[in-house]
């Protein structure tokens, strides 16, 4: 019956059931959270960067709906070794082609939550007072958010 | 789907469902070309998204269109066949929705664009010309954003309050609460729902409207999720207030009711401002003109309007007690399922106080998920919060999952959406996935 892709493929469920890098990152020298407030999906990302800013190590926590979790865990395991040069040229469309299944406008908020996060938290050394945009870089995606409905 | 249903006992609700026969129900499903169409999975669509809005019949489809095919133009203001034309459509409308909720004239029956709009108008006038400092709005906690916001906005201005009326753990509401909060506080304004959107939960509209009137308030009604699906007589239940939009009930949107009782209108300042709602201006002032028109600034929705009525009568014809049995017997087998199926709650009281609204969580599934792949079997329902923040916030919980059902679902429609919860289900229950490297193709 189905003439178009399945969102939840293989790939995506199995991200969500076993997330890479998912829980707190101690030495984390970087770090951010942010929510889409009306659905309520939270993600927050420790990274911890050396000296030749490189992203040695990545980790993500977080609640919400599959999208926004297994897209964070896909996030994770590819940023790691990346230079911050790398990440900074790393664009929404790129975030969306590597969750893969096409999102709807209203599910692409979902899977560039963790983006977001990421682009801030490589400007949010740990112990520094947040970034000013709470929010990450002022990227619009999609149609209006899908709680601000009637 | 449906060869290896995981309902293994295949129950029989169809019985229940004495409202309509199958003929019928077939027959009026013709009425709504729309029902037949596939969502983007390619899947039969079932429709159960009606409290978010309904689907149009042809008959209001037609009455729009034959308006602008024969006879459009402005009302009110020309002297020509055309807007003669369209005027009398226009008011003829005003008369149909006046007799539609039993109003003791169609003077009382404002125009607007919608519930929004209706509710908005009487905070702007009446409320900024009765209320001031220290007095006290009460509404339901289960309101929608529409009867909420408007009157944080006018608290704002005059320095009003608004309180909120807690609800029962079983979602329901204590009259002696409510008794008890209109005593204590003696609120100027008793603003509350006829049906809440998110819990299905109807309200003793003429009781409390009695109890508030006891106690001096005036009472707003928000009956968009009345109107649709059972009978309204204004003159009985005697509200104050009573609002509504037409989308919800097979009419267009940018189109609504306001409703009041003359003398409030009447002694209510006028709102916009513009042609149309004056009798005379200058280059002083103003003149108000006579109810209807004073609230009715500008050009009027009036195709909309027209249509409106077709809607009324298209519900009148059918029977609205009909309606909101046949509802009531499919939210009694979803809901009944629903309460059946483990990890999964019901996010309202019993069947037996709701309409046609079931909302739920399942266990560990956001509810956008279950709307998504519901979607992807062809059943449209509605997840997140609904415009009831302030509920949701209560209930702890981000979002929940909605279906509404309507006059034109099937029983089968309601089966079919409990075996889609089954599989919503299976698919994401964690089953000890590991990851592995994306499948090539
Ligand atoms: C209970 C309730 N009140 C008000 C509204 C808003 O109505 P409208 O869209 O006509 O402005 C809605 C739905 O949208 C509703 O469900």
């Amino acid at each position: 019956m189905s003439s178009e892709q399945d969102i939840y493929e293989e790939h995506v469920l199995d991200h969500y059931e076993d997330p890479y890098h998912r829980g707190d990152l101690e030495k984390a020298t970087h770090s951010h959270e942010a929510d889409n407030p009306l659905c309520g999906d939270v993600v927050h990302i420790d990274l911890r960067i050396d000296g030749d800013e490189k992203i040695q190590e990545a980790w993500f926590s977080g609640d919400g709906c599959v999208i926004s979790q297994a897209s964070a865990s896909m996030l994770m395991e590819t940023i790691e070794g990346k230079s911050l040069e790398d990440i900074r040229n790393f664009t929404a469309e790129e975030m969306l082609a590597l969750f893969g299944p096409k999102l709807t406008p209203n599910r692409q908020k979902c899977c560039l939550l963790s983006w977001r996060v990421l682009q801030s938290a490589i400007h949010a050394p740990v112990d520094d007072l947040p970034p000013d945009n709470e929010d990450g870089p002022d990227v619009h995606f999609g149609g209006p958010s899908l709680s601000e409905e009637t | 789907m449906g060869s290896q249903s995981p309902l293994v006992e295949k129950k029989s609700y169809l019985k229940d469902t004495t409202a309509f026969t199958i003929s019928e129900l077939d027959q009026i499903r013709e009425q709504f070309p729309i029902l037949g169409r596939l969502t983007a999975s390619g899947a039969p669509l079932a429709f159960l998204d009606n409290a978010a809005s309904t689907q149009r019949p042809l008959a209001v489809i037609d009455a729009m269109s034959d308006c602008f095919r024969r006879y459009y133009a402005n009302v009110h203001r020309g002297i020509h066949t055309l807007s003669e034309e369209s005027t009398a459509a226009y008011e003829q409308a005003r008369r149909t929705v006046a007799e539609f909720i039993n109003a003791a004239s169609d003077r009382e029956v404002i125009f607007t664009a919608g519930a929004t709009a209706s509710i908005n108008t009487v905070a702007r006038t009446w409320g900024d010309a009765n209320l001031g400092r220290g007095d006290v709005i009460l509404a339901t906690i289960a309101e929608h954003h529409a009867n909420i916001v408007p009157w944080h906005q006018l608290a704002e201005r005059t320095g009003c309050k608004v309180v909120f009326l807690p609800i029962t753990s079983e979602y329901t509401f204590d009259d002696t609460v409510v008794k008890d909060h209109l005593a204590r506080l003696q609120p100027k304004l008793f603003a509350f729902t006829a049906v809440s959107n998110v819990l299905g939960t109807k309200t003793p509209v003429r009781r409390w409207a009695q109890l508030a009137k006891s106690f001096g308030a005036v009472t707003l009604v928000d009956a968009s999720q009345a109107t649709p699906h059972e009978p309204i007589d204004v003159q009985s239940l005697d509200t104050d207030f009573l609002v509504f939009g037409g989308h919800k009930m097979c009419g267009p949107t940018g189109i609504g009711v306001l409703h009041g009782k003359q003398q409030l209108l009447e002694d209510m300042p006028a709102f916009l401002g513009g042609g149309g709602m004056i009798l005379r201006v200058t280059t002083e002032g103003f003149e108000p003109a006579e109810l209807p028109d004073k609230f009715e600034a500008g050009t009027p929705p009036i195709a909309e309007a027209i249509g409106l009525a077709a809607a009324a009568n298209f519900l009148t014809g059918l029977g609205l007690e009909r309606i909101a049995a046949h509802e009531h017997a499919l939210c009694k087998i979803a809901d009944q399922g629903l309460r059946e199926m483990q990890g999964v709650e019901v996010i309202g009281p019993d069947a037996s106080q709701k309409g046609g609204i079931v909302s739920f969580s399942i266990d560990g599934v956001h509810a956008h998920d279950i709307a998504q792949e519901l979607d992807h079997l062809g059943i449209a329902v509605r997840a997140g919060h609904h415009c009831t923040m302030p509920l949701h916030r209560w209930m702890k919980k981000t979002s929940t999952t909605r279906a509404s059902f309507y006059l034109y679902n099937r029983p089968q429609e309601a089966e079919r959406f409990l075996e889609a919860i089954e599989l919503v289900k299976t698919k994401f229950t964690r089953s000890g996935r590991r990851r592995r490297q994306r499948n090539p193709q």
